[in-house]
């Protein structure tokens, strides 16, 4: 059985983004980028399947610029055995990622899918359920716990109302929530051995993929500030202002 | 054309989401559907007939949809998007998890989260983590859209009602099926409705010790939600999360407690009209967006609010 799993490259979780002075888009350059935290999850939960025998084979696949080689050397750091990188100029929106990976699954025909929920950046929470509906497969998103059986997925999805079991048959799209796993630390031994594993590069003619987006960001702003409030010293003085200032308590 | 929106519910009642998802629907043309997709749920399409700004109501009843599993719901609405410019859901973990394959069924992107309505094809929404406000132009035919609800008011009730129209296409791929839902049951107001949230953080130091919170909570009538550190922590449920992953929250007075205030949880709560931060580390950056600061220890402060709120 075979995994795929795919990687994107983000803003560092712990930097906070600047917004170009002209609110045409935030600004990147010279910011700390990194593997999106969802998909590190997605990567650990593969590699923890192959370590079970569960899969045979984990294959990365990432969408970006030539930069992105760092994120699936990460992944392949971490114990994925091959990538796959698909050159774009900027990261297309994500029905058009949705339908470069469906065509990476149609060559490589995996067992399952497992992609982060969402990225940081975007925030959209869509690639994964794009790509099941583009394949007509079942999907198990915001999954905190997964397991394989007699071909069939049983993952435990974080809702609002709890959490939600159902069974999936295979081939089936997991997406990861924050609490399926917590991913190991990579070794230096192990950044060594992903150097010499290979990364195939595909373009997005080569898949017969057109990229487009209905969606066309036209501004980007900051959010309103809060103003910085005051420190009060006792519980006393705290409720006094919650009543008589604010007046959010009677 | 019309506008459609995809109720939340839970065969019973709407949740509340829905409501504020019909708002920003109404401001997007006056012929407001709303779909029911369920089992055994006319109690919850006669009730939706009497909201405000629908005008017709389109029952879908079946074992197929019981759970709402995205398999069978997503052809559904594809099947009925024809006469729709906009297909809508609340931004909660229902609406994620399928209107994502809707639009990719409709091969358009969708433009998830938003918080407010610009014209009929531009809409604003928060990207890395709120700490950005995309305005996003969409060309799409048919627009899919989840709706951010703490950013639109709940649609009210009326004294019309408008018609129930029955869909009798029954979609079941089969391909999954629902095992169970496990949920914590509480008497305390749902955490995105509430006026009053009460949150502890890491600082809690146990799940034993958020009874301090749930005592401070049942006093005001609040409900209790809690940071990604303490739920990972397993102190308490996935479903008390506020956050960016987790839930968004915007009452009138929210009362952080331990909570340092990472950018991942102030993206849930910053909105909130009231802010006020419970901390022992005077660093702490809840501090930068809270309305009223005080540092102390939680252990001795917590019982004292509760005894004088």
């Amino acid at each position: 059985m075979k995994v795929l799993v795919t990687v994107k490259r983000v803003i560092d979780y712990n930097v906070k983004v600047r917004i170009k002075p002209d609110n045409s888009d935030v600004d990147l350059s010279n910011t700390k980028m990194a593997i999106n935290p969802f998909c590190e999850i997605a990567v650990e939960e593969a590699i923890r399947l192959k370590e079970k025998a569960a899969v045979s084979e984990v294959v990365v696949v990432s969408v970006g610029d030539q930069t992105c080689q760092e994120q699936i050397r990460t992944a392949l750091a971490l114990g994925a055995d091959r990538g796959i990188l698909i050159e774009t100029e900027n990261p297309p929106a994500s029905l058009a990622v949705a339908k470069l990976i469906k065509a990476v699954v149609e060559e490589e025909k995996p067992d399952l899918v497992i992609l982060g929920k969402q990225s940081i950046d975007t925030d959209n929470n869509q690639t994964g359920q794009m790509l099941a509906a583009l394949l007509d497969w079942p999907q198990g998103t915001f999954a905190s716990e997964l397991n394989i059986e007699n071909n069939k997925a049983t993952v435990t999805r974080e809702v609002d109302g709890g959490l939600l079991t159902e069974s999936l048959n295979l081939p089936a799209v997991i997406t990861s929530d924050l609490r399926l796993n917590i991913p190991r630390y990579v070794s230096l031994p192990n950044i060594m051995k992903a150097k010499r594993k290979p990364i195939d590069s595909k373009t997005p003619e080569s898949l017969g993929v057109e990229i487009t987006s209905t969606n066309k960001m036209i501004k980007v702003e900051s959010p309103a500030v809060r103003e910085s409030g005051v420190k009060v010293e006792s519980v006393d003085e705290l409720v006094k202002k919650l009543k008589e200032e604010a007046k959010v308590l009677a | 054309m019309s506008i459609l929106v995809i109720a939340e519910h839970n065969n019973q009642h709407l949740e509340a989401a829905t409501l504020n998802t019909i708002t920003a629907a109404s401001m997007l043309g006056t012929d407001v559907h709303i779909l029911i997709a369920g089992e055994q749920c006319d109690q919850v399409a006669e009730d939706a007939a009497t909201i405000k700004g629908i005008t017709k109501v389109l029952l879908a009843q079946g074992k197929n949809y019981a759970h709402r599993l995205a398999e069978n719901t997503a052809p559904l609405i594809h099947s009925l998007a024809d006469v729709y410019s906009h297909i809508l859901a609340p931004a909660t973990t229902f609406g994620k998890n399928f209107m994502p394959r809707v639009a990719a069924l409709l091969d358009v992107d969708q433009i998830s989260d938003i918080i407010a309505v610009e014209n009929d094809n531009t809409f604003r929404r928060p990207i890395y983590a709120g700490n950005a406000i995309a305005t996003v132009e969409s060309s799409a035919v048919k627009k899919v859209i989840t709706v951010r609800s703490t950013n639109f008011e709940a649609a009210s009730k009326s004294d019309h009602s408008a018609p129930i129209e029955t869909i009798d296409t029954a979609f079941d791929t089969g391909t999954s099926s629902f095992i169970e839902l496990t949920k914590e049951e509480s008497e305390r107001p749902e955490l995105t409705t509430a006026d009053i949230v009460v949150s502890g953080g890491r600082g809690m130091g146990n799940g034993e010790n958020f009874e301090l919170l749930y005592k401070l909570a049942d006093k005001l009538g609040a409900a209790v939600g809690a940071s990604r550190a303490a739920v990972d922590a397993g102190y308490v449920p996935n479903d008390m999360q506020v956050g960016q992953t987790g839930k968004v929250v915007a009452p009138n007075l929210y009362i952080a407690v331990g909570i340092s205030g990472a950018i991942q949880h102030l993206a849930g709560m910053k909105d909130s009209k009231i802010i006020v931060a419970i901390n022992k580390d005077s660093d702490a950056p809840i501090f930068q967006v809270a309305d009223y600061g005080l540092v102390a220890d939680l252990f001795e402060i917590l019982p004292e609010l509760t005894e004088k709120v």
